[in-house]
């Protein structure tokens, strides 16, 4: 076991270089300067921008601007944003939690509602109750996220008033962050209202984010179920006379699980992704927003980190669920 | 079910606690997070709501709703017959904020001012780069380094200023969220304990409200301060909560989570005012949405092919079309709600066969040339590129071929500003104090080529006009040079001016006394609710 961690940690490395090399390549290939970016209508003097390019390193050999760049990296220097002056590290650890929140309430949604809709579409193939659920899953999962979210907010929460229209808790609360995780300070704040206030936020960012994972499970689970019901052990189970909620909870249920936590776990990335815009229609003061005002304002530092560090964290949850695959099919780590 | 009733009661109670906390606060809906809370290096709108209309005071201020400069933290000055000092006498017993991380021991006074100036101007000042890689965009941009020979204090509560040359606009540039004024002794504190940078974090300042609490890119609370030299404000917390798409701040204050917010998108303004608990004021924005030809390049160095290529264009149509509702048709470079506008001003009129008689008579056809479409959606001018192509059918008819070029935004104006620029570049610009000068200075003088004069155009009599102006104190006779110039600046055509947009602010009914700026600025003094 600890021979396949290893091996797995030592593929992370190059992973990680061209990651570095991609954040830092990427702000550069947009156009725009982030000398001038920072300036506002009145820009600056060619004598200032001069100074400034100096002192920011910019004036130095790409190569070179990119040795000092992983050198910050591997001291734990992220640098300081360009916008806000403050370090990238700190800004992105004070959002990190929101998006985290979300991203999990997100999942839980596509999980609780994709793998029973998976499961019966599955036992009634064919039906309309699979062809129904299947073309549902399909709509979800072209559904575009601004569009679909812009949608739910005007009819649940403009037009019906049943949730809010954005933000991450009701403004009367003022509670002082602990953890980040909202649902976990207003529980430790003691505030059972704002917790409830701080839940009915996440309804409507957690459909909107949690739809195309919603749809990716569902079919997933569907073509593990089917695969699995065709297995002899099922019809074995069903020739012992077990009842078929029994057949299909327990020994269909069960196998097919596998692929779909594997599916689960390559969702990260994806719940990242979306977070970006699912933030922005939500006001969600997450990295995605942060990520995207960066970028609109040319902070190399911020997006160079930002991309490595949101790379770094998909990594280490793949990771884990390699690991955790493993241990639950052994048969992995030999391979 | 248990759980469903202790969800609805639960509900119930944050309804509660909403509506209570309400009766005192206001909910801003703020369109981007500001950068920090110092106004000084500041340079964004967003910026500058938050900060220096907020928690700080200037010695002069802006009267509400209006250009027109009134006493701020000096509650009086006086200016030498030859325009080049000022003395401003500061008003005693003015406080500053005191905070958890900060308790001031004095007033006010004049050591207060010249920090707030020095550390933007006196490149040895400790403070001068006390961010990494900071500018003092507006005190750079505004020239204040040219202009500003000495800042003395005369005695505790006397400032006095003195200027390289006569600056008529100066006393409105003291007004701007730059010239804000911060706390000497805090920094003094700041600097012993090595901290620098919590400066523009943890601001101390002298304005109608305190800074409580900031969760990045989320919420802003201040609360109205007790001991503000005006008096409390009506209102207890003032919250900015931050949200930046348009449409999104519209839901929200449909749906009562704010009671007011800025810049609603076109699209949404009709529904917005459709609906009964809202009122949407709106002014004439103090901007300029234009066309600059490169009066340096044939045949635009021709000023009847100028002429003709503006003629040939149906601006009507395109203010129709492309501001929705929300523009003016522009004649002048300056608003009609500016002081010294000249409305005797004729502007050419659209006429495709005239256009065509005088290119031909300029010896031009068939020319083909680039015609420059901002990528981004300004206040000014919120889709260049459906302007672009507008201009482009126009100038069809009359046989002009126009390509349309686009670059990002700060590349756009980086190249535009180059002299051997090829074709007409679509640009704009926001009033900064007020003052004419703020638009001829800045973006016609000939000082002006290669940073803001997008047309490369250097007249001499306009010069001459536009800078005796500029040196003269009297506002009749100030007024009579502008009017002479903006004349002069009609019948040269450097630019085609496009139109001036409207500013609209929707609002909750129950916000009382709310008055829109000018200059597009939002503050929320005097602001209150209704019961």
């Amino acid at each position: 076991m600890l021979n396949y961690i290893l091996r797995k940690l030592a593929l992370i490395i190059p992973t990680l270089i061209g990651i570095s090399i991609c954040a830092f390549a990427f702000v550069r290939v947009l156009p725009g300067d982030p000398i001038l970016a920072m300036a506002g209508q009145h820009g600056v003097t060619p004598e200032r921008y001069e100074i400034l390019k100096e002192q920011f390193g910019y004036n130095l050999p790409i190569w070179q601007q990119y040795f000092n760049y992983v050198g910050g990296l591997l001291q734990g220097d992220f640098g300081v944003s360009l916008a806000t002056k403050r370090p990238v590290l700190n800004e992105f650890f004070t959002l990190f939690p929101a998006t985290v929140e979300l991203a999990l309430m997100a999942m839980l949604f596509a999980v609780a509602v994709g793998v029973p809709f998976g499961v019966l579409a599955a036992v009634k193939r064919g039906s309309w109750i699979d062809q129904l659920s299947m073309s549902v899953a399909l709509a979800g999962y072209s559904m575009p996220i601004f569009w679909w979210g812009l949608l739910l907010m005007m009819f649940f929460s403009a037009y019906l008033g049943w949730t809010p229209v954005s933000g991450r808790i009701a403004l009367s609360f003022f509670l002082k962050p602990i953890t980040g995780f909202m649902l976990i300070d207003t529980l430790l704040h003691g505030n059972w209202a704002a917790f409830v206030s701080a839940l009915r936020h996440l309804i409507l960012p957690a459909i909107v984010l949690g739809t195309i994972p919603l749809a990716v499970i569902a079919r997933q689970t569907r073509s593990a179920m089917l695969e699995v019901l065709g297995e002899d052990y099922v019809r074995t189970a069903k020739a012992k006379g077990l009842s078929g909620r029994r057949v299909v909870n327990v020994h269909a249920l069960r196998n097919a699980m596998i692929p779909v936590i594997t599916t689960i776990g390559l969702q990260v990335g994806l719940l990242l992704g979306g977070a970006i815009l699912t933030e922005t229609i939500f006001s969600w003061p997450g990295i995605g927003k942060w990520m995207i005002d960066s970028i609109s304002k040319r902070d190399y530092v911020a997006v160079q980190s930002g991309l490595f560090l949101i790379a770094c964290i998909v990594m280490v949850v793949n990771l884990i669920v390699d690991v955790l695959y493993a241990v639950i099919n052994p048969r992995i780590r030999v391979k | 079910m248990k759980l469903m009733k202790t969800l609805m009661a639960a509900t119930a109670m944050a309804a509660l606690a909403v509506g209570t906390a309400q009766a005192s606060q206001l909910i801003y809906c703020s369109e981007a997070s500001p950068s920090h809370f110092d106004p000084g290096p500041q340079t964004g709108g967003n910026d500058f709501d938050a900060s220096a209309h907020t928690i700080y005071d200037r010695l002069v201020e802006f009267a509400p709703g209006s250009t027109e400069l009134v006493p701020g933290l000096a509650e009086s000055w006086e200016i030498s017959e030859d325009g080049l000092e000022y003395t401003f006498k500061l008003r005693p017993g003015v406080k500053f904020h005191t905070q958890p991380y900060f308790t001031p021991t004095r007033d006010l006074n004049a050591d207060d001012v010249l920090f707030s100036f020095e550390r933007q101007w006196k490149q040895d000042n400790p403070w001068y780069e006390y961010l990494p890689g900071m500018t003092w965009d507006y005190f750079q941009g505004m020239d204040m380094p040219g202009a500003i020979n000495s800042i003395e204090k005369v005695d505790d509560l006397t400032v006095k200023l003195t200027l390289n040359e006569a600056n008529a606009p100066m006393l409105a540039n003291l007004a701007m969220q730059f010239a804000s004024i911060v706390s000497k002794e805090y920094a003094d504190q700041l600097a012993a304990s090595g901290d620098l940078a919590s400066f523009s974090t943890q601001p101390v300042g002298t304005g109608p409200f305190q800074l409580v609490d900031y969760q990045l890119d989320s919420v802003i609370r201040y609360q109205a301060f007790p001991d503000y030299f005006a008096g409390k404000q009506p209102i207890d917390d003032l919250i900015f909560a931050i949200t930046t798409d348009a449409s999104v701040r519209a839901q929200r204050l449909i749906a009562g989570e704010c009671d007011i917010m800025p810049y609603p998108a076109p699209a949404d303004i009709p529904t917005l005012q459709g609906n009964d608990k809202l009122t949407v004021l709106e002014a004439e924005g103090l901007n300029i949405g234009y066309m600059a030809y490169n009066t340096t390049e044939a045949p635009f160095d021709n000023v009847n092919v100028r002429k003709a290529l503006s003629m040939a264009v149906d601006k009507q149509a395109i203010v129709d079309a492309v501001y929705e509702g929300a523009g003016q048709l522009a004649k002048n470079l300056i608003p009609p709600t500016m002081w010294s506008y000249n409305d005797a001003v004729v502007d050419h009129v659209y006429d495709p066969e005239a256009a065509k008689k005088l290119l031909e008579e300029a010896g031009v056809s068939g020319l083909t040339t680039d015609l420059w479409a901002m990528p981004v959606s300004r206040p000014y001018n919120p889709n260049a590129q459906r302007v672009a192509e507008l201009i482009q059918a126009d100038w069809a008819a009359v046989g002009v071929t126009a390509n349309i070029v686009s670059y990002e935004w700060t590349e756009y104006r980086e190249r535009g500003k180059q002299e051997d620029r090829k074709g007409p570049f679509q640009i704009g610009w926001s009033g900064d104090n007020g003052d004419p000068d703020n638009f001829f200075g800045t973006l016609f003088s000939c000082a002006a080529i290669g940073v803001s004069n997008y047309a490369s155009w250097c007249n001499e009599e306009f010069e001459g006009l536009i800078q005796n102006a500029k040196a003269t104190t009297d506002p009749a006779e100030r007024t009579a040079l502008y009017e002479q110039a903006q004349v002069l600046f009609k019948q040269e055509e450097p630019v085609l001016t496009l139109a001036h947009s409207k500013v609209f602010m929707p609002m909750n009914k129950k916000v009382l006394n709310y008055t829109m700026s000018p200059l597009g600025t939002h503050s929320f003094v005097g602001v209150s609710i209704a019961e």
